[in-house]
């Protein structure tokens, strides 16, 4: 592949100064002189923070999977000694990271509880993006009434503290998982909803939308092909933290007693269920001690939302930066 | 040259700046690159996007962008080398003793404050003056910047003052500090060719006035050669040649100097487009505009609310190419827009080889917008960035003729191959390519729907010299391969004298002139084209002062293109106008012979007369 702009010889006296020069610069020019030098690699690579962090979250989702059959004991059991038992054995078995307010296996109970939060929470990430992504492209593409009946709808919605619409709608219709799910799920559609309508918006005034328009091309091709793929990255960055908002939210209605519902174990509800034994646990002779079955539920929620977090945070720093860095 | 005597300003030596790759490897850019500025001297930088320029300017602030790093060499101002200073000496530096000018003065100012605030911040905030001699020595620059309003013009938002006063502007904001260097980036890259004169003229006065030395970064030879005291030629971070202006405008030794030269784009004269190949030839028009009238903001009383474009009739023939020249602002884009459906007009009719074709992009018939495609100026944002090179060419080629599966990548690599492009690309991103590449992968999708009209807005525009030379060469050889017709539009004269066969050049919504290239490039003129061919720079020292002095740049080049309810629009630019008439009614039609039509007053010989007397003008001058 040349270009053919016509070659000057080199001339005498210039050519006679720095001839080496010269020839490697034209025949750099003549090799197609705007190509960059080879294919970009694009493969995404995470740093150690990221790659640490997603271990974590792998290891939490396993758990969501397969937590119940590796659980020592059943969530329900009361096997222990005592209530807020340190670690301890007896003749059902090993409790590892010590008993809660009833006797039960703390361990185990984090371990079902993984299913419990986790997935209501993921469930209603999608259910919130299902309805906000749809909604927002819908008023981006088609602007005018449509969307600010929707908008007008969705700014109500989200004047009202998130907390509250929760427990109206629990009140309402009473605490089961399928309710928490919708209640979290459209509660959290309004944020992605605005976040949706925005990128949305940005996206259609592009030219390549308008080329699209202008070949013809109808509303689904244009969302599909054109709009959609431009706004993924953002939205995948938001969905990590939506989600930490919905785990966040699921515990919070938990720890109030309007979530799971006991005797099922939730990472949210253990903690509040269980902050009496902070201030007194017992150890194997007897005494009171701290109980740390408060803390083990509250660090499975640290340690995966913020691992979701720095995984979301390292790759929006990666794609955004690298690839562009290596055109410059 | 007096050169020997004055005292070294800046002095850069064995320059070095690398970036460091992901896998920690060193790139270096910028490879031992040596030269001084004098006092009171204009270094100019040039070469190809990417030679490199940029980057040893910004070296002057002791800045180096993002990933960038100085690896060796020193930048001395004053025998101190700023390099190793430390960063707070460094910033009191930046601004103070040398200032910079980016290429987007519109970028550049905070819409939220007003200029006057802007153009004196940087003196007041290093202790230079205080705010009111800041205020008293800005309003100096805006006289000897002969800006509009000099006075009260500081009051004013960014947004109140037209593109090539903000240039202008941000110089005042440079030299507000009374720098000993100014580093110019591109200043007059993305102006218009009047603009770019007014802007120049400016410049060397104050610089002149001042005394002070600047680095001029540019890709554009002929705008060097009147600004220039010294040449520095770049490629791929290295000096290729450096010299006076004299020398390497009219001696260069390098051949990439050579080569540099011979993209300079020729100036516009009859003579210069290419013969259309008779092979295409069909006796009917293939799109063509009658009586068309069109604006942006709905109907009222069946005129649009902002009347853009008024009463045009223009046609694109069968294998042509037609070149749409004039001013921004003067409705090029909107033509091309409504030709192409995206703006229905408010009046008047689109032609498709004989067939009515309907305003709006839903009436139309999917053949009809197969047969007209539209390529738009930026390719950075006309191509999805998320989509493969392969889709992207390849989606028209499924929706218009159905081609799935092989047949489709076959196709894809064939088109590849008509820009001149490997088929490999197919499997690349847009974000990989460069800018050359873009633009011929914007056209590639438009070529992919196999139309019969493509309409080009501005596809060269973004473009360096030899880059949009190469994609001219690329439009050439399409016209003749597939018989393709286009409309071509472009603000630079020079571009369309090369490649068009025929040329309408807009005003303010209306056509005033159009016709066979050769003859709207030879006299006699309308008066808005001979403004415009004067003002196209070209590669001589001192073609700047020449120019100043005809009479149409006096009262042309200081105003803007204003859109008039009634008379002629160029009345208030136009040197010969007629009070009374022009300003009142409609310009007659004076057709000449092949096709060629002056929208004017004046009658021929009135406009023949001009021709003459300029030139005796100009010879008096010389003499």
């Amino acid at each position: 592949m040349t270009e053919q702009i016509v070659t000057p010889s080199p001339t005498q006296n210039a050519a006679a100064a720095q001839p080496k020069q010269e020839e490697d610069v034209l025949a750099k020019l003549d090799d197609f002189a705007e190509l960059p030098d080879a294919a970009p690699k694009r493969k995404l690579r995470l740093s150690w923070v990221g790659k640490l962090a997603s271990l974590v979250v792998a290891f939490w989702m396993v758990l969501v999977v397969i937590g119940p059959w590796l659980a020592p004991h059943h969530e329900m059991d009361m096997d222990g000694d005592d209530s807020f038992m340190v670690a301890h054995s007896n003749e059902y078995g090993t409790f590892h990271l010590g008993t809660d307010y009833l006797g039960r296996d703390t361990l185990s109970r984090v371990m079902y509880g993984a299913r419990n939060t986790i997935g209501i929470a993921l469930l209603s990430t999608f259910l919130a993006y299902l309805l906000g992504i749809t909604l927002g492209i819908l008023a981006a593409v088609k602007g005018g009434w449509i969307d600010m009946g929707i908008s007008r709808v969705n700014d109500a919605i989200l004047a009202l503290p998130a907390i509250m619409l929760g427990l109206i709608a629990i009140a309402a219709f009473g605490s089961s998982i399928p309710i928490l799910i919708a209640t979290a799920g459209i509660i959290y559609a309004t944020s992605v909803f605005r976040i949706a309508r925005a990128l949305g918006q940005d996206i259609m005034v592009q030219d390549f939308v308008e080329a699209a328009h202008a070949r013809g091309e109808g509303i689904w091709y244009i969302i599909k092909s054109e709009v959609l793929p431009n706004a993924a990255m953002p939205l995948a960055t938001d969905f990590g933290l939506r989600l930490v908002f919905v785990v966040l939210f699921i515990s919070s209605l938990s720890f109030l007693g309007l979530g799971v519902q006991p005797p099922a174990s939730d990472w949210g509800s253990m903690v509040r269920e269980n902050l009496a034994g902070l201030s007194g646990g017992i150890d194997l002779e007897g005494n009171t001690v701290i109980s740390y079955a408060a803390i083990w539920p509250a660090l499975a929620i640290a340690s995966f939302t913020i691992a979701i977090n720095l995984i979301v945070d390292d790759i929006s720093a990666r794609s955004g930066g690298s690839l562009a860095q290596k055109m410059i | 040259m007096a050169q020997a005597e004055k005292e070294v300003l800046i002095a850069v030596d064995g320059l070095r700046i690398s970036a460091t790759s992901d896998e920690g490897q060193e790139i270096p850019i910028v490879k031992g690159v040596d030269f001084q500025v004098h006092k009171g001297e204009v270094v100019a930088l040039i070469g190809e996007s990417g030679s490199g320029k940029t980057t040893i300017s910004l070296a002057a602030l002791a800045y180096t962008k993002p990933g960038l790093h100085f690896a060796g060499g020193e930048v001395r101002l004053h025998g101190e080398d700023l390099l190793t200073m430390a960063p707070l000496k460094q910033r009191a530096i930046r601004g103070a003793k040398v200032a910079y000018l980016a290429q987007s003065a519109a970028a550049t100012f905070n819409p939220a404050l007003t200029i006057g605030e802007q153009v004196t911040e940087s003196a007041v905030l290093h202790g230079i003056m205080d705010q009111a001699s800041a205020t008293q020595r800005a309003e100096e620059l805006y006289h000897a910047l002969e800006l509009p309003d000099p006075d009260r013009i500081g009051h004013r938002y960014p947004h109140q003052v037209s593109g090539g006063q903000l240039q202008r502007l941000m110089a005042a904001m440079a030299l507000c500090g009374k720098p000993d260097l100014m580093v110019l980036d591109e200043p007059t890259t993305a102006l218009d060719v009047t603009t770019q004169i007014e802007v120049l003229k400016a410049f060397k006065k104050v610089i002149r006035e001042e005394n002070s030395a600047a680095i001029y970064v540019t890709h554009d030879l002929a705008v060097v050669a009147q600004i220039a005291d010294h040449i520095v030629v770049l490629y791929n971070g290295e000096v290729m040649e450096q010299g006076t202006a004299d020398q390497i405008i009219n001696d260069p030794q390098h051949a990439y100097t050579k080569r540099l030269m011979e993209a300079v784009r020729p100036r516009p004269m009859a003579g210069m487009g290419t013969e259309v190949s008779g092979d295409h030839h069909r006796d009917i028009d293939n799109l063509e505009v009658r009586a068309m009238t069109a604006g942006y903001g709905g109907l009222v009383n069946g005129e649009p609310k902002f009347p853009i474009l008024k009463d045009i009739n223009v046609s694109v023939k069968n294998g042509h190419v037609v070149g749409v020249i004039g001013e921004s602002g003067c409705g090029k884009s909107t033509l091309a827009r409504v030709m192409a459906g995206m703006l229905p007009p408010a009046r008047g009719d689109i032609i498709l080889d004989g067939d009515t074709l309907a305003g709006s992009l839903q009436e139309r018939e999917l053949n009809e917008l197969q047969k007209v495609q539209f390529v738009f100026q930026m390719a950075d944002t006309a191509l999805n960035p998320k989509k493969l090179i392969g889709d992207i060419i390849g989606r028209p080629l499924t929706f218009y003729h159905g081609l799935k599966g092989k047949e489709k990548h076959q196709k894809v690599a064939e088109i590849l191959q008509l820009v001149e492009l490997p088929a490999e690309f197919a499997s690349r991103y847009p974000m990989e390519l460069s800018g050359g590449q873009k633009q011929r992968i914007n056209l590639a999708r438009a070529l992919a729907a196999d139309p019969e009209v493509m309409l080009c807005d501005e596809v060269t525009s973004a473009l360096d010299s030899i880059v949009g030379a190469n994609v001219i060469k690329l439009l050439t050889s399409l016209r003749d391969k597939t018989g393709v017709s286009f409309m071509f539009i472009s603000h630079d004269l020079s571009t369309v004298a090369s490649f068009a066969d025929e040329i309408v050049v807009l005003y303010a919504g209306r056509v005033v002139e159009q016709g066979p290239t050769d003859e709207v490039l030879e006299p006699p003129f309308h008066p808005y084209t001979r403004l415009l061919i004067s003002s196209v720079p070209e590669m001589r020292l001192g073609w700047l002062e020449d120019t100043l002095q005809k009479r149409e740049m006096a009262v042309g080049i200081a105003r803007g293109v204003e859109i008039t309810a009634k008379g002629c629009p160029f009345f208030n630019r136009c040197p010969q106008g007629i009070k009374g008439t022009c300003d009142e009614q409609v310009a007659p039609l004076l057709k000449l012979n092949a096709g060629h039509e002056i929208n004017c007053h004046l009658t021929l010989e009135q406009l023949n007369q001009v021709e003459t007397e300029t030139r005796l003008a100009l010879d008096g001058a010389a003499a």
